[in-house]
């Protein structure tokens, strides 16, 4: 099925005549081959100039504004060198943000990761009523974030939530006791994570099960014959060969938590007293509703290194596949 | 070592449907080299997985060794098994993927680089040791999987189709490799192919099977020149058996036995042949011609010769066939019967 | 046998465990959510009451609140308009590029698909500021344009990368067979690759529609007015009057809006997943 890579030697400078079998020169952008890579060029053009002006733009953009003093509304700016960063590394609600970012993100993805594999496993062999399963399985992800945000605010609600009844019901706290989901800061860190880890499991599961059935059959069969029982199985071929697969998933689960904004802005908007904020949603708070469009920047700047990471850890495997 | 025995043993997939297997018995003799060949839906692979554990029978039994194993998984069968495929692990290296059933099989640590090693030498691949299975060529991977196999010293070594990876050239070296292979290490071996050839090459016995029923089992020789119906008739042998129906017998001799009058003394039958096409192999001739005359007009018969005879297209040659290569067949059940008069001379 | 047949059991009452354990956790926000549409206000609200069950008789209430005084409507008409504009625009850059990252340019133009692959990864809360300033300039601010401008950054991106792997999918042979028979480059691009890859560009628009709804930060740092507003920013922000949740409408509205989506991803799901992952591992 993998499609042979085309692997022609770089063009040669566009103009520069090429000799064809005849004999008399032609130039290389009228050749066949000059031709389609011409082509080629102005199909992708539209795409990339697009692109580059409403990411490559707002990119640079974001840098400049980090490094003035732009304001909703102002309609010059001045450069202000390092200004900014000084500022708000000495905010404590961002010192706050730039925590919780990294503990959202790395608790949810482990529990994304454990739970999606479990998941993946025991869908991995046809049942009935697999597919309406899949379908209740990939409702977090699929419905809008913010819906399901508000959804898990209506279950977490201080006075009605329904976990509270049931835990009153059973006995474990009396009526009015229940613990405040949204309202104590430590609950709410684990509300949010909750959240993030609900909508980002079914993700997950369905890339781990691609990557289960890609598994040829022959070979957990062999290790049975070889004498393995189901545990080994598991560890030492069935898991290290969806590494691969693994790793894609867990780097896109941490672009997607790292950088989401909504559900910590509808669940606690940041509270209670910032024990809840993320880096994207104070970078928004600060930017967007208080108008200070270059802090806002410099905050969401900080989203860059791990970006940057990630990116780095994703070709790296792209580049190894390629190899293998 | 041990002897396989299945009795009975049947397996249908989908209820009221044909059964893949069907009623099989079989008991393989100590050290042999089984073939199961028949064509691609014959059933030889789900046999071959009831043996190994990997498929449930549907009814039946399945003996290892003297004991009942139906409700044995297959690691506790002592068999090993070369897929068709080698299934070798990708992402151990070779010392892992063959060190890999002592470690499932809580072999001491300390024995592994022992037993492995043995393993490697006997298969000459000691140098590979580090390299991962795709840097290996096929054959490569073969003894790589062999080695896996043997390192655990099993009872019974099953193999499903490992040469149909190789191309051609491959193939013949692969096969002479693991027929010094059986002949070094003497395990009871069932070895499954669609290929004739191999099958006659390699096997100490043949176990001829079609749509889940087994036609025949015997030695080479006992399937090619004793054929126990006519499907074992023309699927042994290429080019097949020309077949003729004569009353309530089918009448087979196989196109080397088919001759020109000339080389086929005190004929039994003769065929006035007219040549359709000739094909020259190098080593032989293949000639397909039709009947001219007589009670079999138009019947299409191929021969099969060594020499540098020369046919031409549309030209007439008288042909026969001597006595004892004649094949006779029930018309009714296809089984082999006793020779018959010939009645249309 | 017995042994065998106890493990399969034990196998099989331990699967159905957890899929029956993760199917309930994971959809249980959406079984709260309709039980909340369809239950009286008053029973909402009243603690000692059983949440599980009807103690009132179910109401209509909430959805008649929800569509006759509320914007969401509205609300789910632009989304659906932006949602075809963005799809429109998405196609016509996505196509060709896709198709010319495939077939016509070698060893550069990989590194140009792993370019807009990377351009993917760059988030919307890293963009929002920067660009409010830039829709603000163009006179977007406020209006559906603004994001219909906008959403295209992210899903052509995605769009390229799922088409990619359908067009790999794609023999080689058939368009040099058309080109044989005289089509040229283009022409078989248009006249061949796209007729047989519908299935794969109705995964592609599936997908960027439901892209678009899902879509928040944009919406709600461009967009202030209520009746131009997405249905994703709408509802969690104009369905509360001040400091009170009007749950029940709330509930209403987000199951309305996640269910059609879901049903829609679910037909699409295993042809997304083949693009995925031949456009991530390559």
């Amino acid at each position: 099925m993998a499609m042979k890579v085309e692997d022609h030697a770089p063009p040669p400078p566009v103009g520069m005549a090429a000799r064809s079998l005849e004999g008399p020169r032609v130039p290389w952008r009228r050749t066949p081959e000059g031709r389609a890579q011409l082509l080629g060029i102005c199909m992708f053009s539209p795409a990339v100039l697009y692109l580059a002006a409403l990411i490559g733009v707002p990119l640079v953009l974001a840098f400049v504004y980090a490094f003035t003093d732009v304001k909703v509304g102002s309609a010059s700016s001045h450069w202000v060198g390092w200004e900014n960063f000084r500022s708000i590394l000495q905010s404590p609600s961002f010192r706050q943000a730039l925590v919780n970012s990294f503990i959202f993100t790395i608790v949810s993805q482990v529990l994304v990761i454990v739970g999606s594999t479990i998941l993946s496993l025991a869908l991995e062999d046809k049942f009935h009523g697999r597919g309406f399963v899949r379908f209740l399985i990939l409702l977090p992800w699929v419905a809008p974030i913010s819906l399901g945000a508000i959804g898990w605010k209506w279950i977490l609600d201080s006075l009605y939530s329904v976990i509270n009844w049931v835990l009153v019901a059973l006995h474990f706290y009396k009526p009015f006791s229940a613990p405040m989901w949204l309202g104590e800061p430590h609950l709410a860190m684990a509300s949010v994570i909750l959240v993030h880890t609900w909508r980002l499991l079914p993700f997950s599961t369905v890339i781990l099960l691609a990557g289960l059935t890609a598994i040829p059959k022959d070979i957990p069969e062999a290790a049975e014959v070889d004498g393995a029982g189901f545990w080994r199985i598991l560890f030492q071929i069935n898991i290290p060969m969806m590494l691969p697969i693994i790793n894609v998933a867990v780097l896109f689960g941490i672009i997607f938590t790292f950088t989401d904004m909504t559900v910590v802005y509808i669940l606690t908007a940041g509270g209670p007293f910032d024990s809840t904020q993320v880096l994207p949603s104070l970078a928004f708070f600060t930017g967007i509703l208080a108008g200070d469009l270059s802090q806002g920047a410099a905050i969401s700047l900080f989203l860059v290194p791990i970006l940057v990471i990630v990116a780095y850890l994703m070709l790296r495997m792209a580049h190894r596949a390629e190899i293998t | 070592m041990a002897v396989v025995e299945t009795k009975a043993l049947t397996k249908v997939f989908k209820e009221g449907e044909v059964g893949a297997v069907n009623n099989v018995n079989l008991q393989t003799r100590e050290g042999e080299f089984l073939v199961f060949l028949g064509p691609s839906g014959s059933g030889k692979t789900t046999l071959l997985r009831m043996i190994a554990g990997l498929e449930q029978p549907t009814s039946g039994e399945i003996l290892i060794g003297g004991s009942v194993v139906n409700h044995l998984t297959p690691r506790e069968r002592r068999i090993a098994m070369v897929f068709q495929s080698y299934a070798l692990y990708p992402h151990l290296s070779v010392y892992n993927n063959i060190a890999f059933p002592l470690k499932a099989q809580g072999v001491k640590r300390e024995l592994h680089r022992q037993k492995v090693e043995w393993a490697a030498e006997l298969l000459g691949i000691k140098r590979l040791l580090d390299r991962k299975p795709r840097q290996l060529s096929g054959g490569e991977r073969q003894r790589v999987a062999l080695a896996r196999a043997i390192v655990r010293e099993p009872t019974v070594f099953l193999l499903d189709e490992p040469l149909s990876n190789l191309d051609a050239k491959l193939r013949a070296s692969a096969r002479e490799e693991l027929e010094s292979f059986h002949k070094r290490i003497g395990t009871t071996t069932i070895y499954v192919t669609h290929d004739q050839v191999e099958a006659m090459a390699m096997g100490d016995r043949v176990m001829v099977l079609h749509q889940g029923h087994v036609r025949q089992i015997g030695t080479p020789t006992e399937v090619y020149d004793r054929p126990a119906d006519t499907f074992v008739a023309t699927f042994l042998g290429s080019p097949p058996m020309n077949l003729l129906e004569n009353g309530d017998a089918i009448v087979g001799f196989r196109p080397e036995h088919l001759l020109p009058i000339e080389l086929a003394q005190k004929a039994a039958t003769t065929f006035r042949l007219r040549v359709k096409n000739t094909e020259y192999l190098g080593a032989e001739w293949i000639v397909y011609g039709a009947v001219a005359g007589g009670k079999f007009d138009g019947k299409e018969l191929i021969s099969r010769l060594g020499s540098a005879a020369s046919f031409e297209a549309d030209q007439t040659y008288d042909f026969g066939v001597r006595e004892p290569d004649l094949h006779f067949f029930d018309r009714q059940t296809e089984k082999r019967t006793e020779a018959k008069v010939l009645a249309w001379r | 046998m017995q042994r065998g047949a106890l493990r399969a059991i034990g196998y099989h009452a331990a699967r159905w465990a957890v899929v029956i354990v993760f199917a309930v956790l994971l959809a249980f926000p959406f079984y709260w959510m309709l039980i909340t549409t369809f239950k009286k206000t008053a029973d909402l609200y009243t603690l000692e009451n059983n949440p599980f069950i009807f103690n009132l008789p179910p109401t209509l209430e909430h959805l008649r609140l929800l569509f006759g005084q509320t914007s969401y409507l509205r609300w789910v008409t632009n989304t659906a308009i932006v949602g075809v504009l963005v799809v429109a625009i998405t196609l016509v850059l996505a196509l060709p590029a896709a198709y010319a990252l495939t077939r016509l340019t070698g060893r550069w133009g990989q590194r140009i698909g792993i370019g807009i692959f990377l351009t993917y990864l760059v988030p919307p809360t890293l963009l929002f500021i920067p660009l409010s300033r830039v829709v603000s300039l163009l006179n977007l601010q406020d209006t559906i344009w603004s994001v219909v401008v906008v959403y295209p950054s992210f899903t052509v991106p995605f769009s390229i990368w799922l088409l990619m792997g359908f067009f790999k999918s794609i023999p080689r042979e058939l368009e040099d067979a058309a080109m044989v028979d005289g089509l040229t480059r283009l022409g078989a691009f248009v006249k061949l690759v796209v007729p047989i890859s519908l299935s794969g560009i109705l995964t592609v628009v599936i997908f960027t529609f439901t892209l678009v709804t899902q879509e928040f930060v944009y919406a709600l740092t461009f967009i202030s007015p209520e009746s131009q507003q997405m249905l994703g920013v709408g509802v969690p922000t104009f369905l509360v009057r001040g400091d009170v949740y009007y749950w029940g409408s709330l509930m209403a509205a987000c199951l309305i809006a996640s269910v059609p989506i879901a049903i829609l991803y679910n037909l699409f799901l295993d042809r997304f997943i083949a693009g995925f992952t031949v456009g991530a591992v390559k």
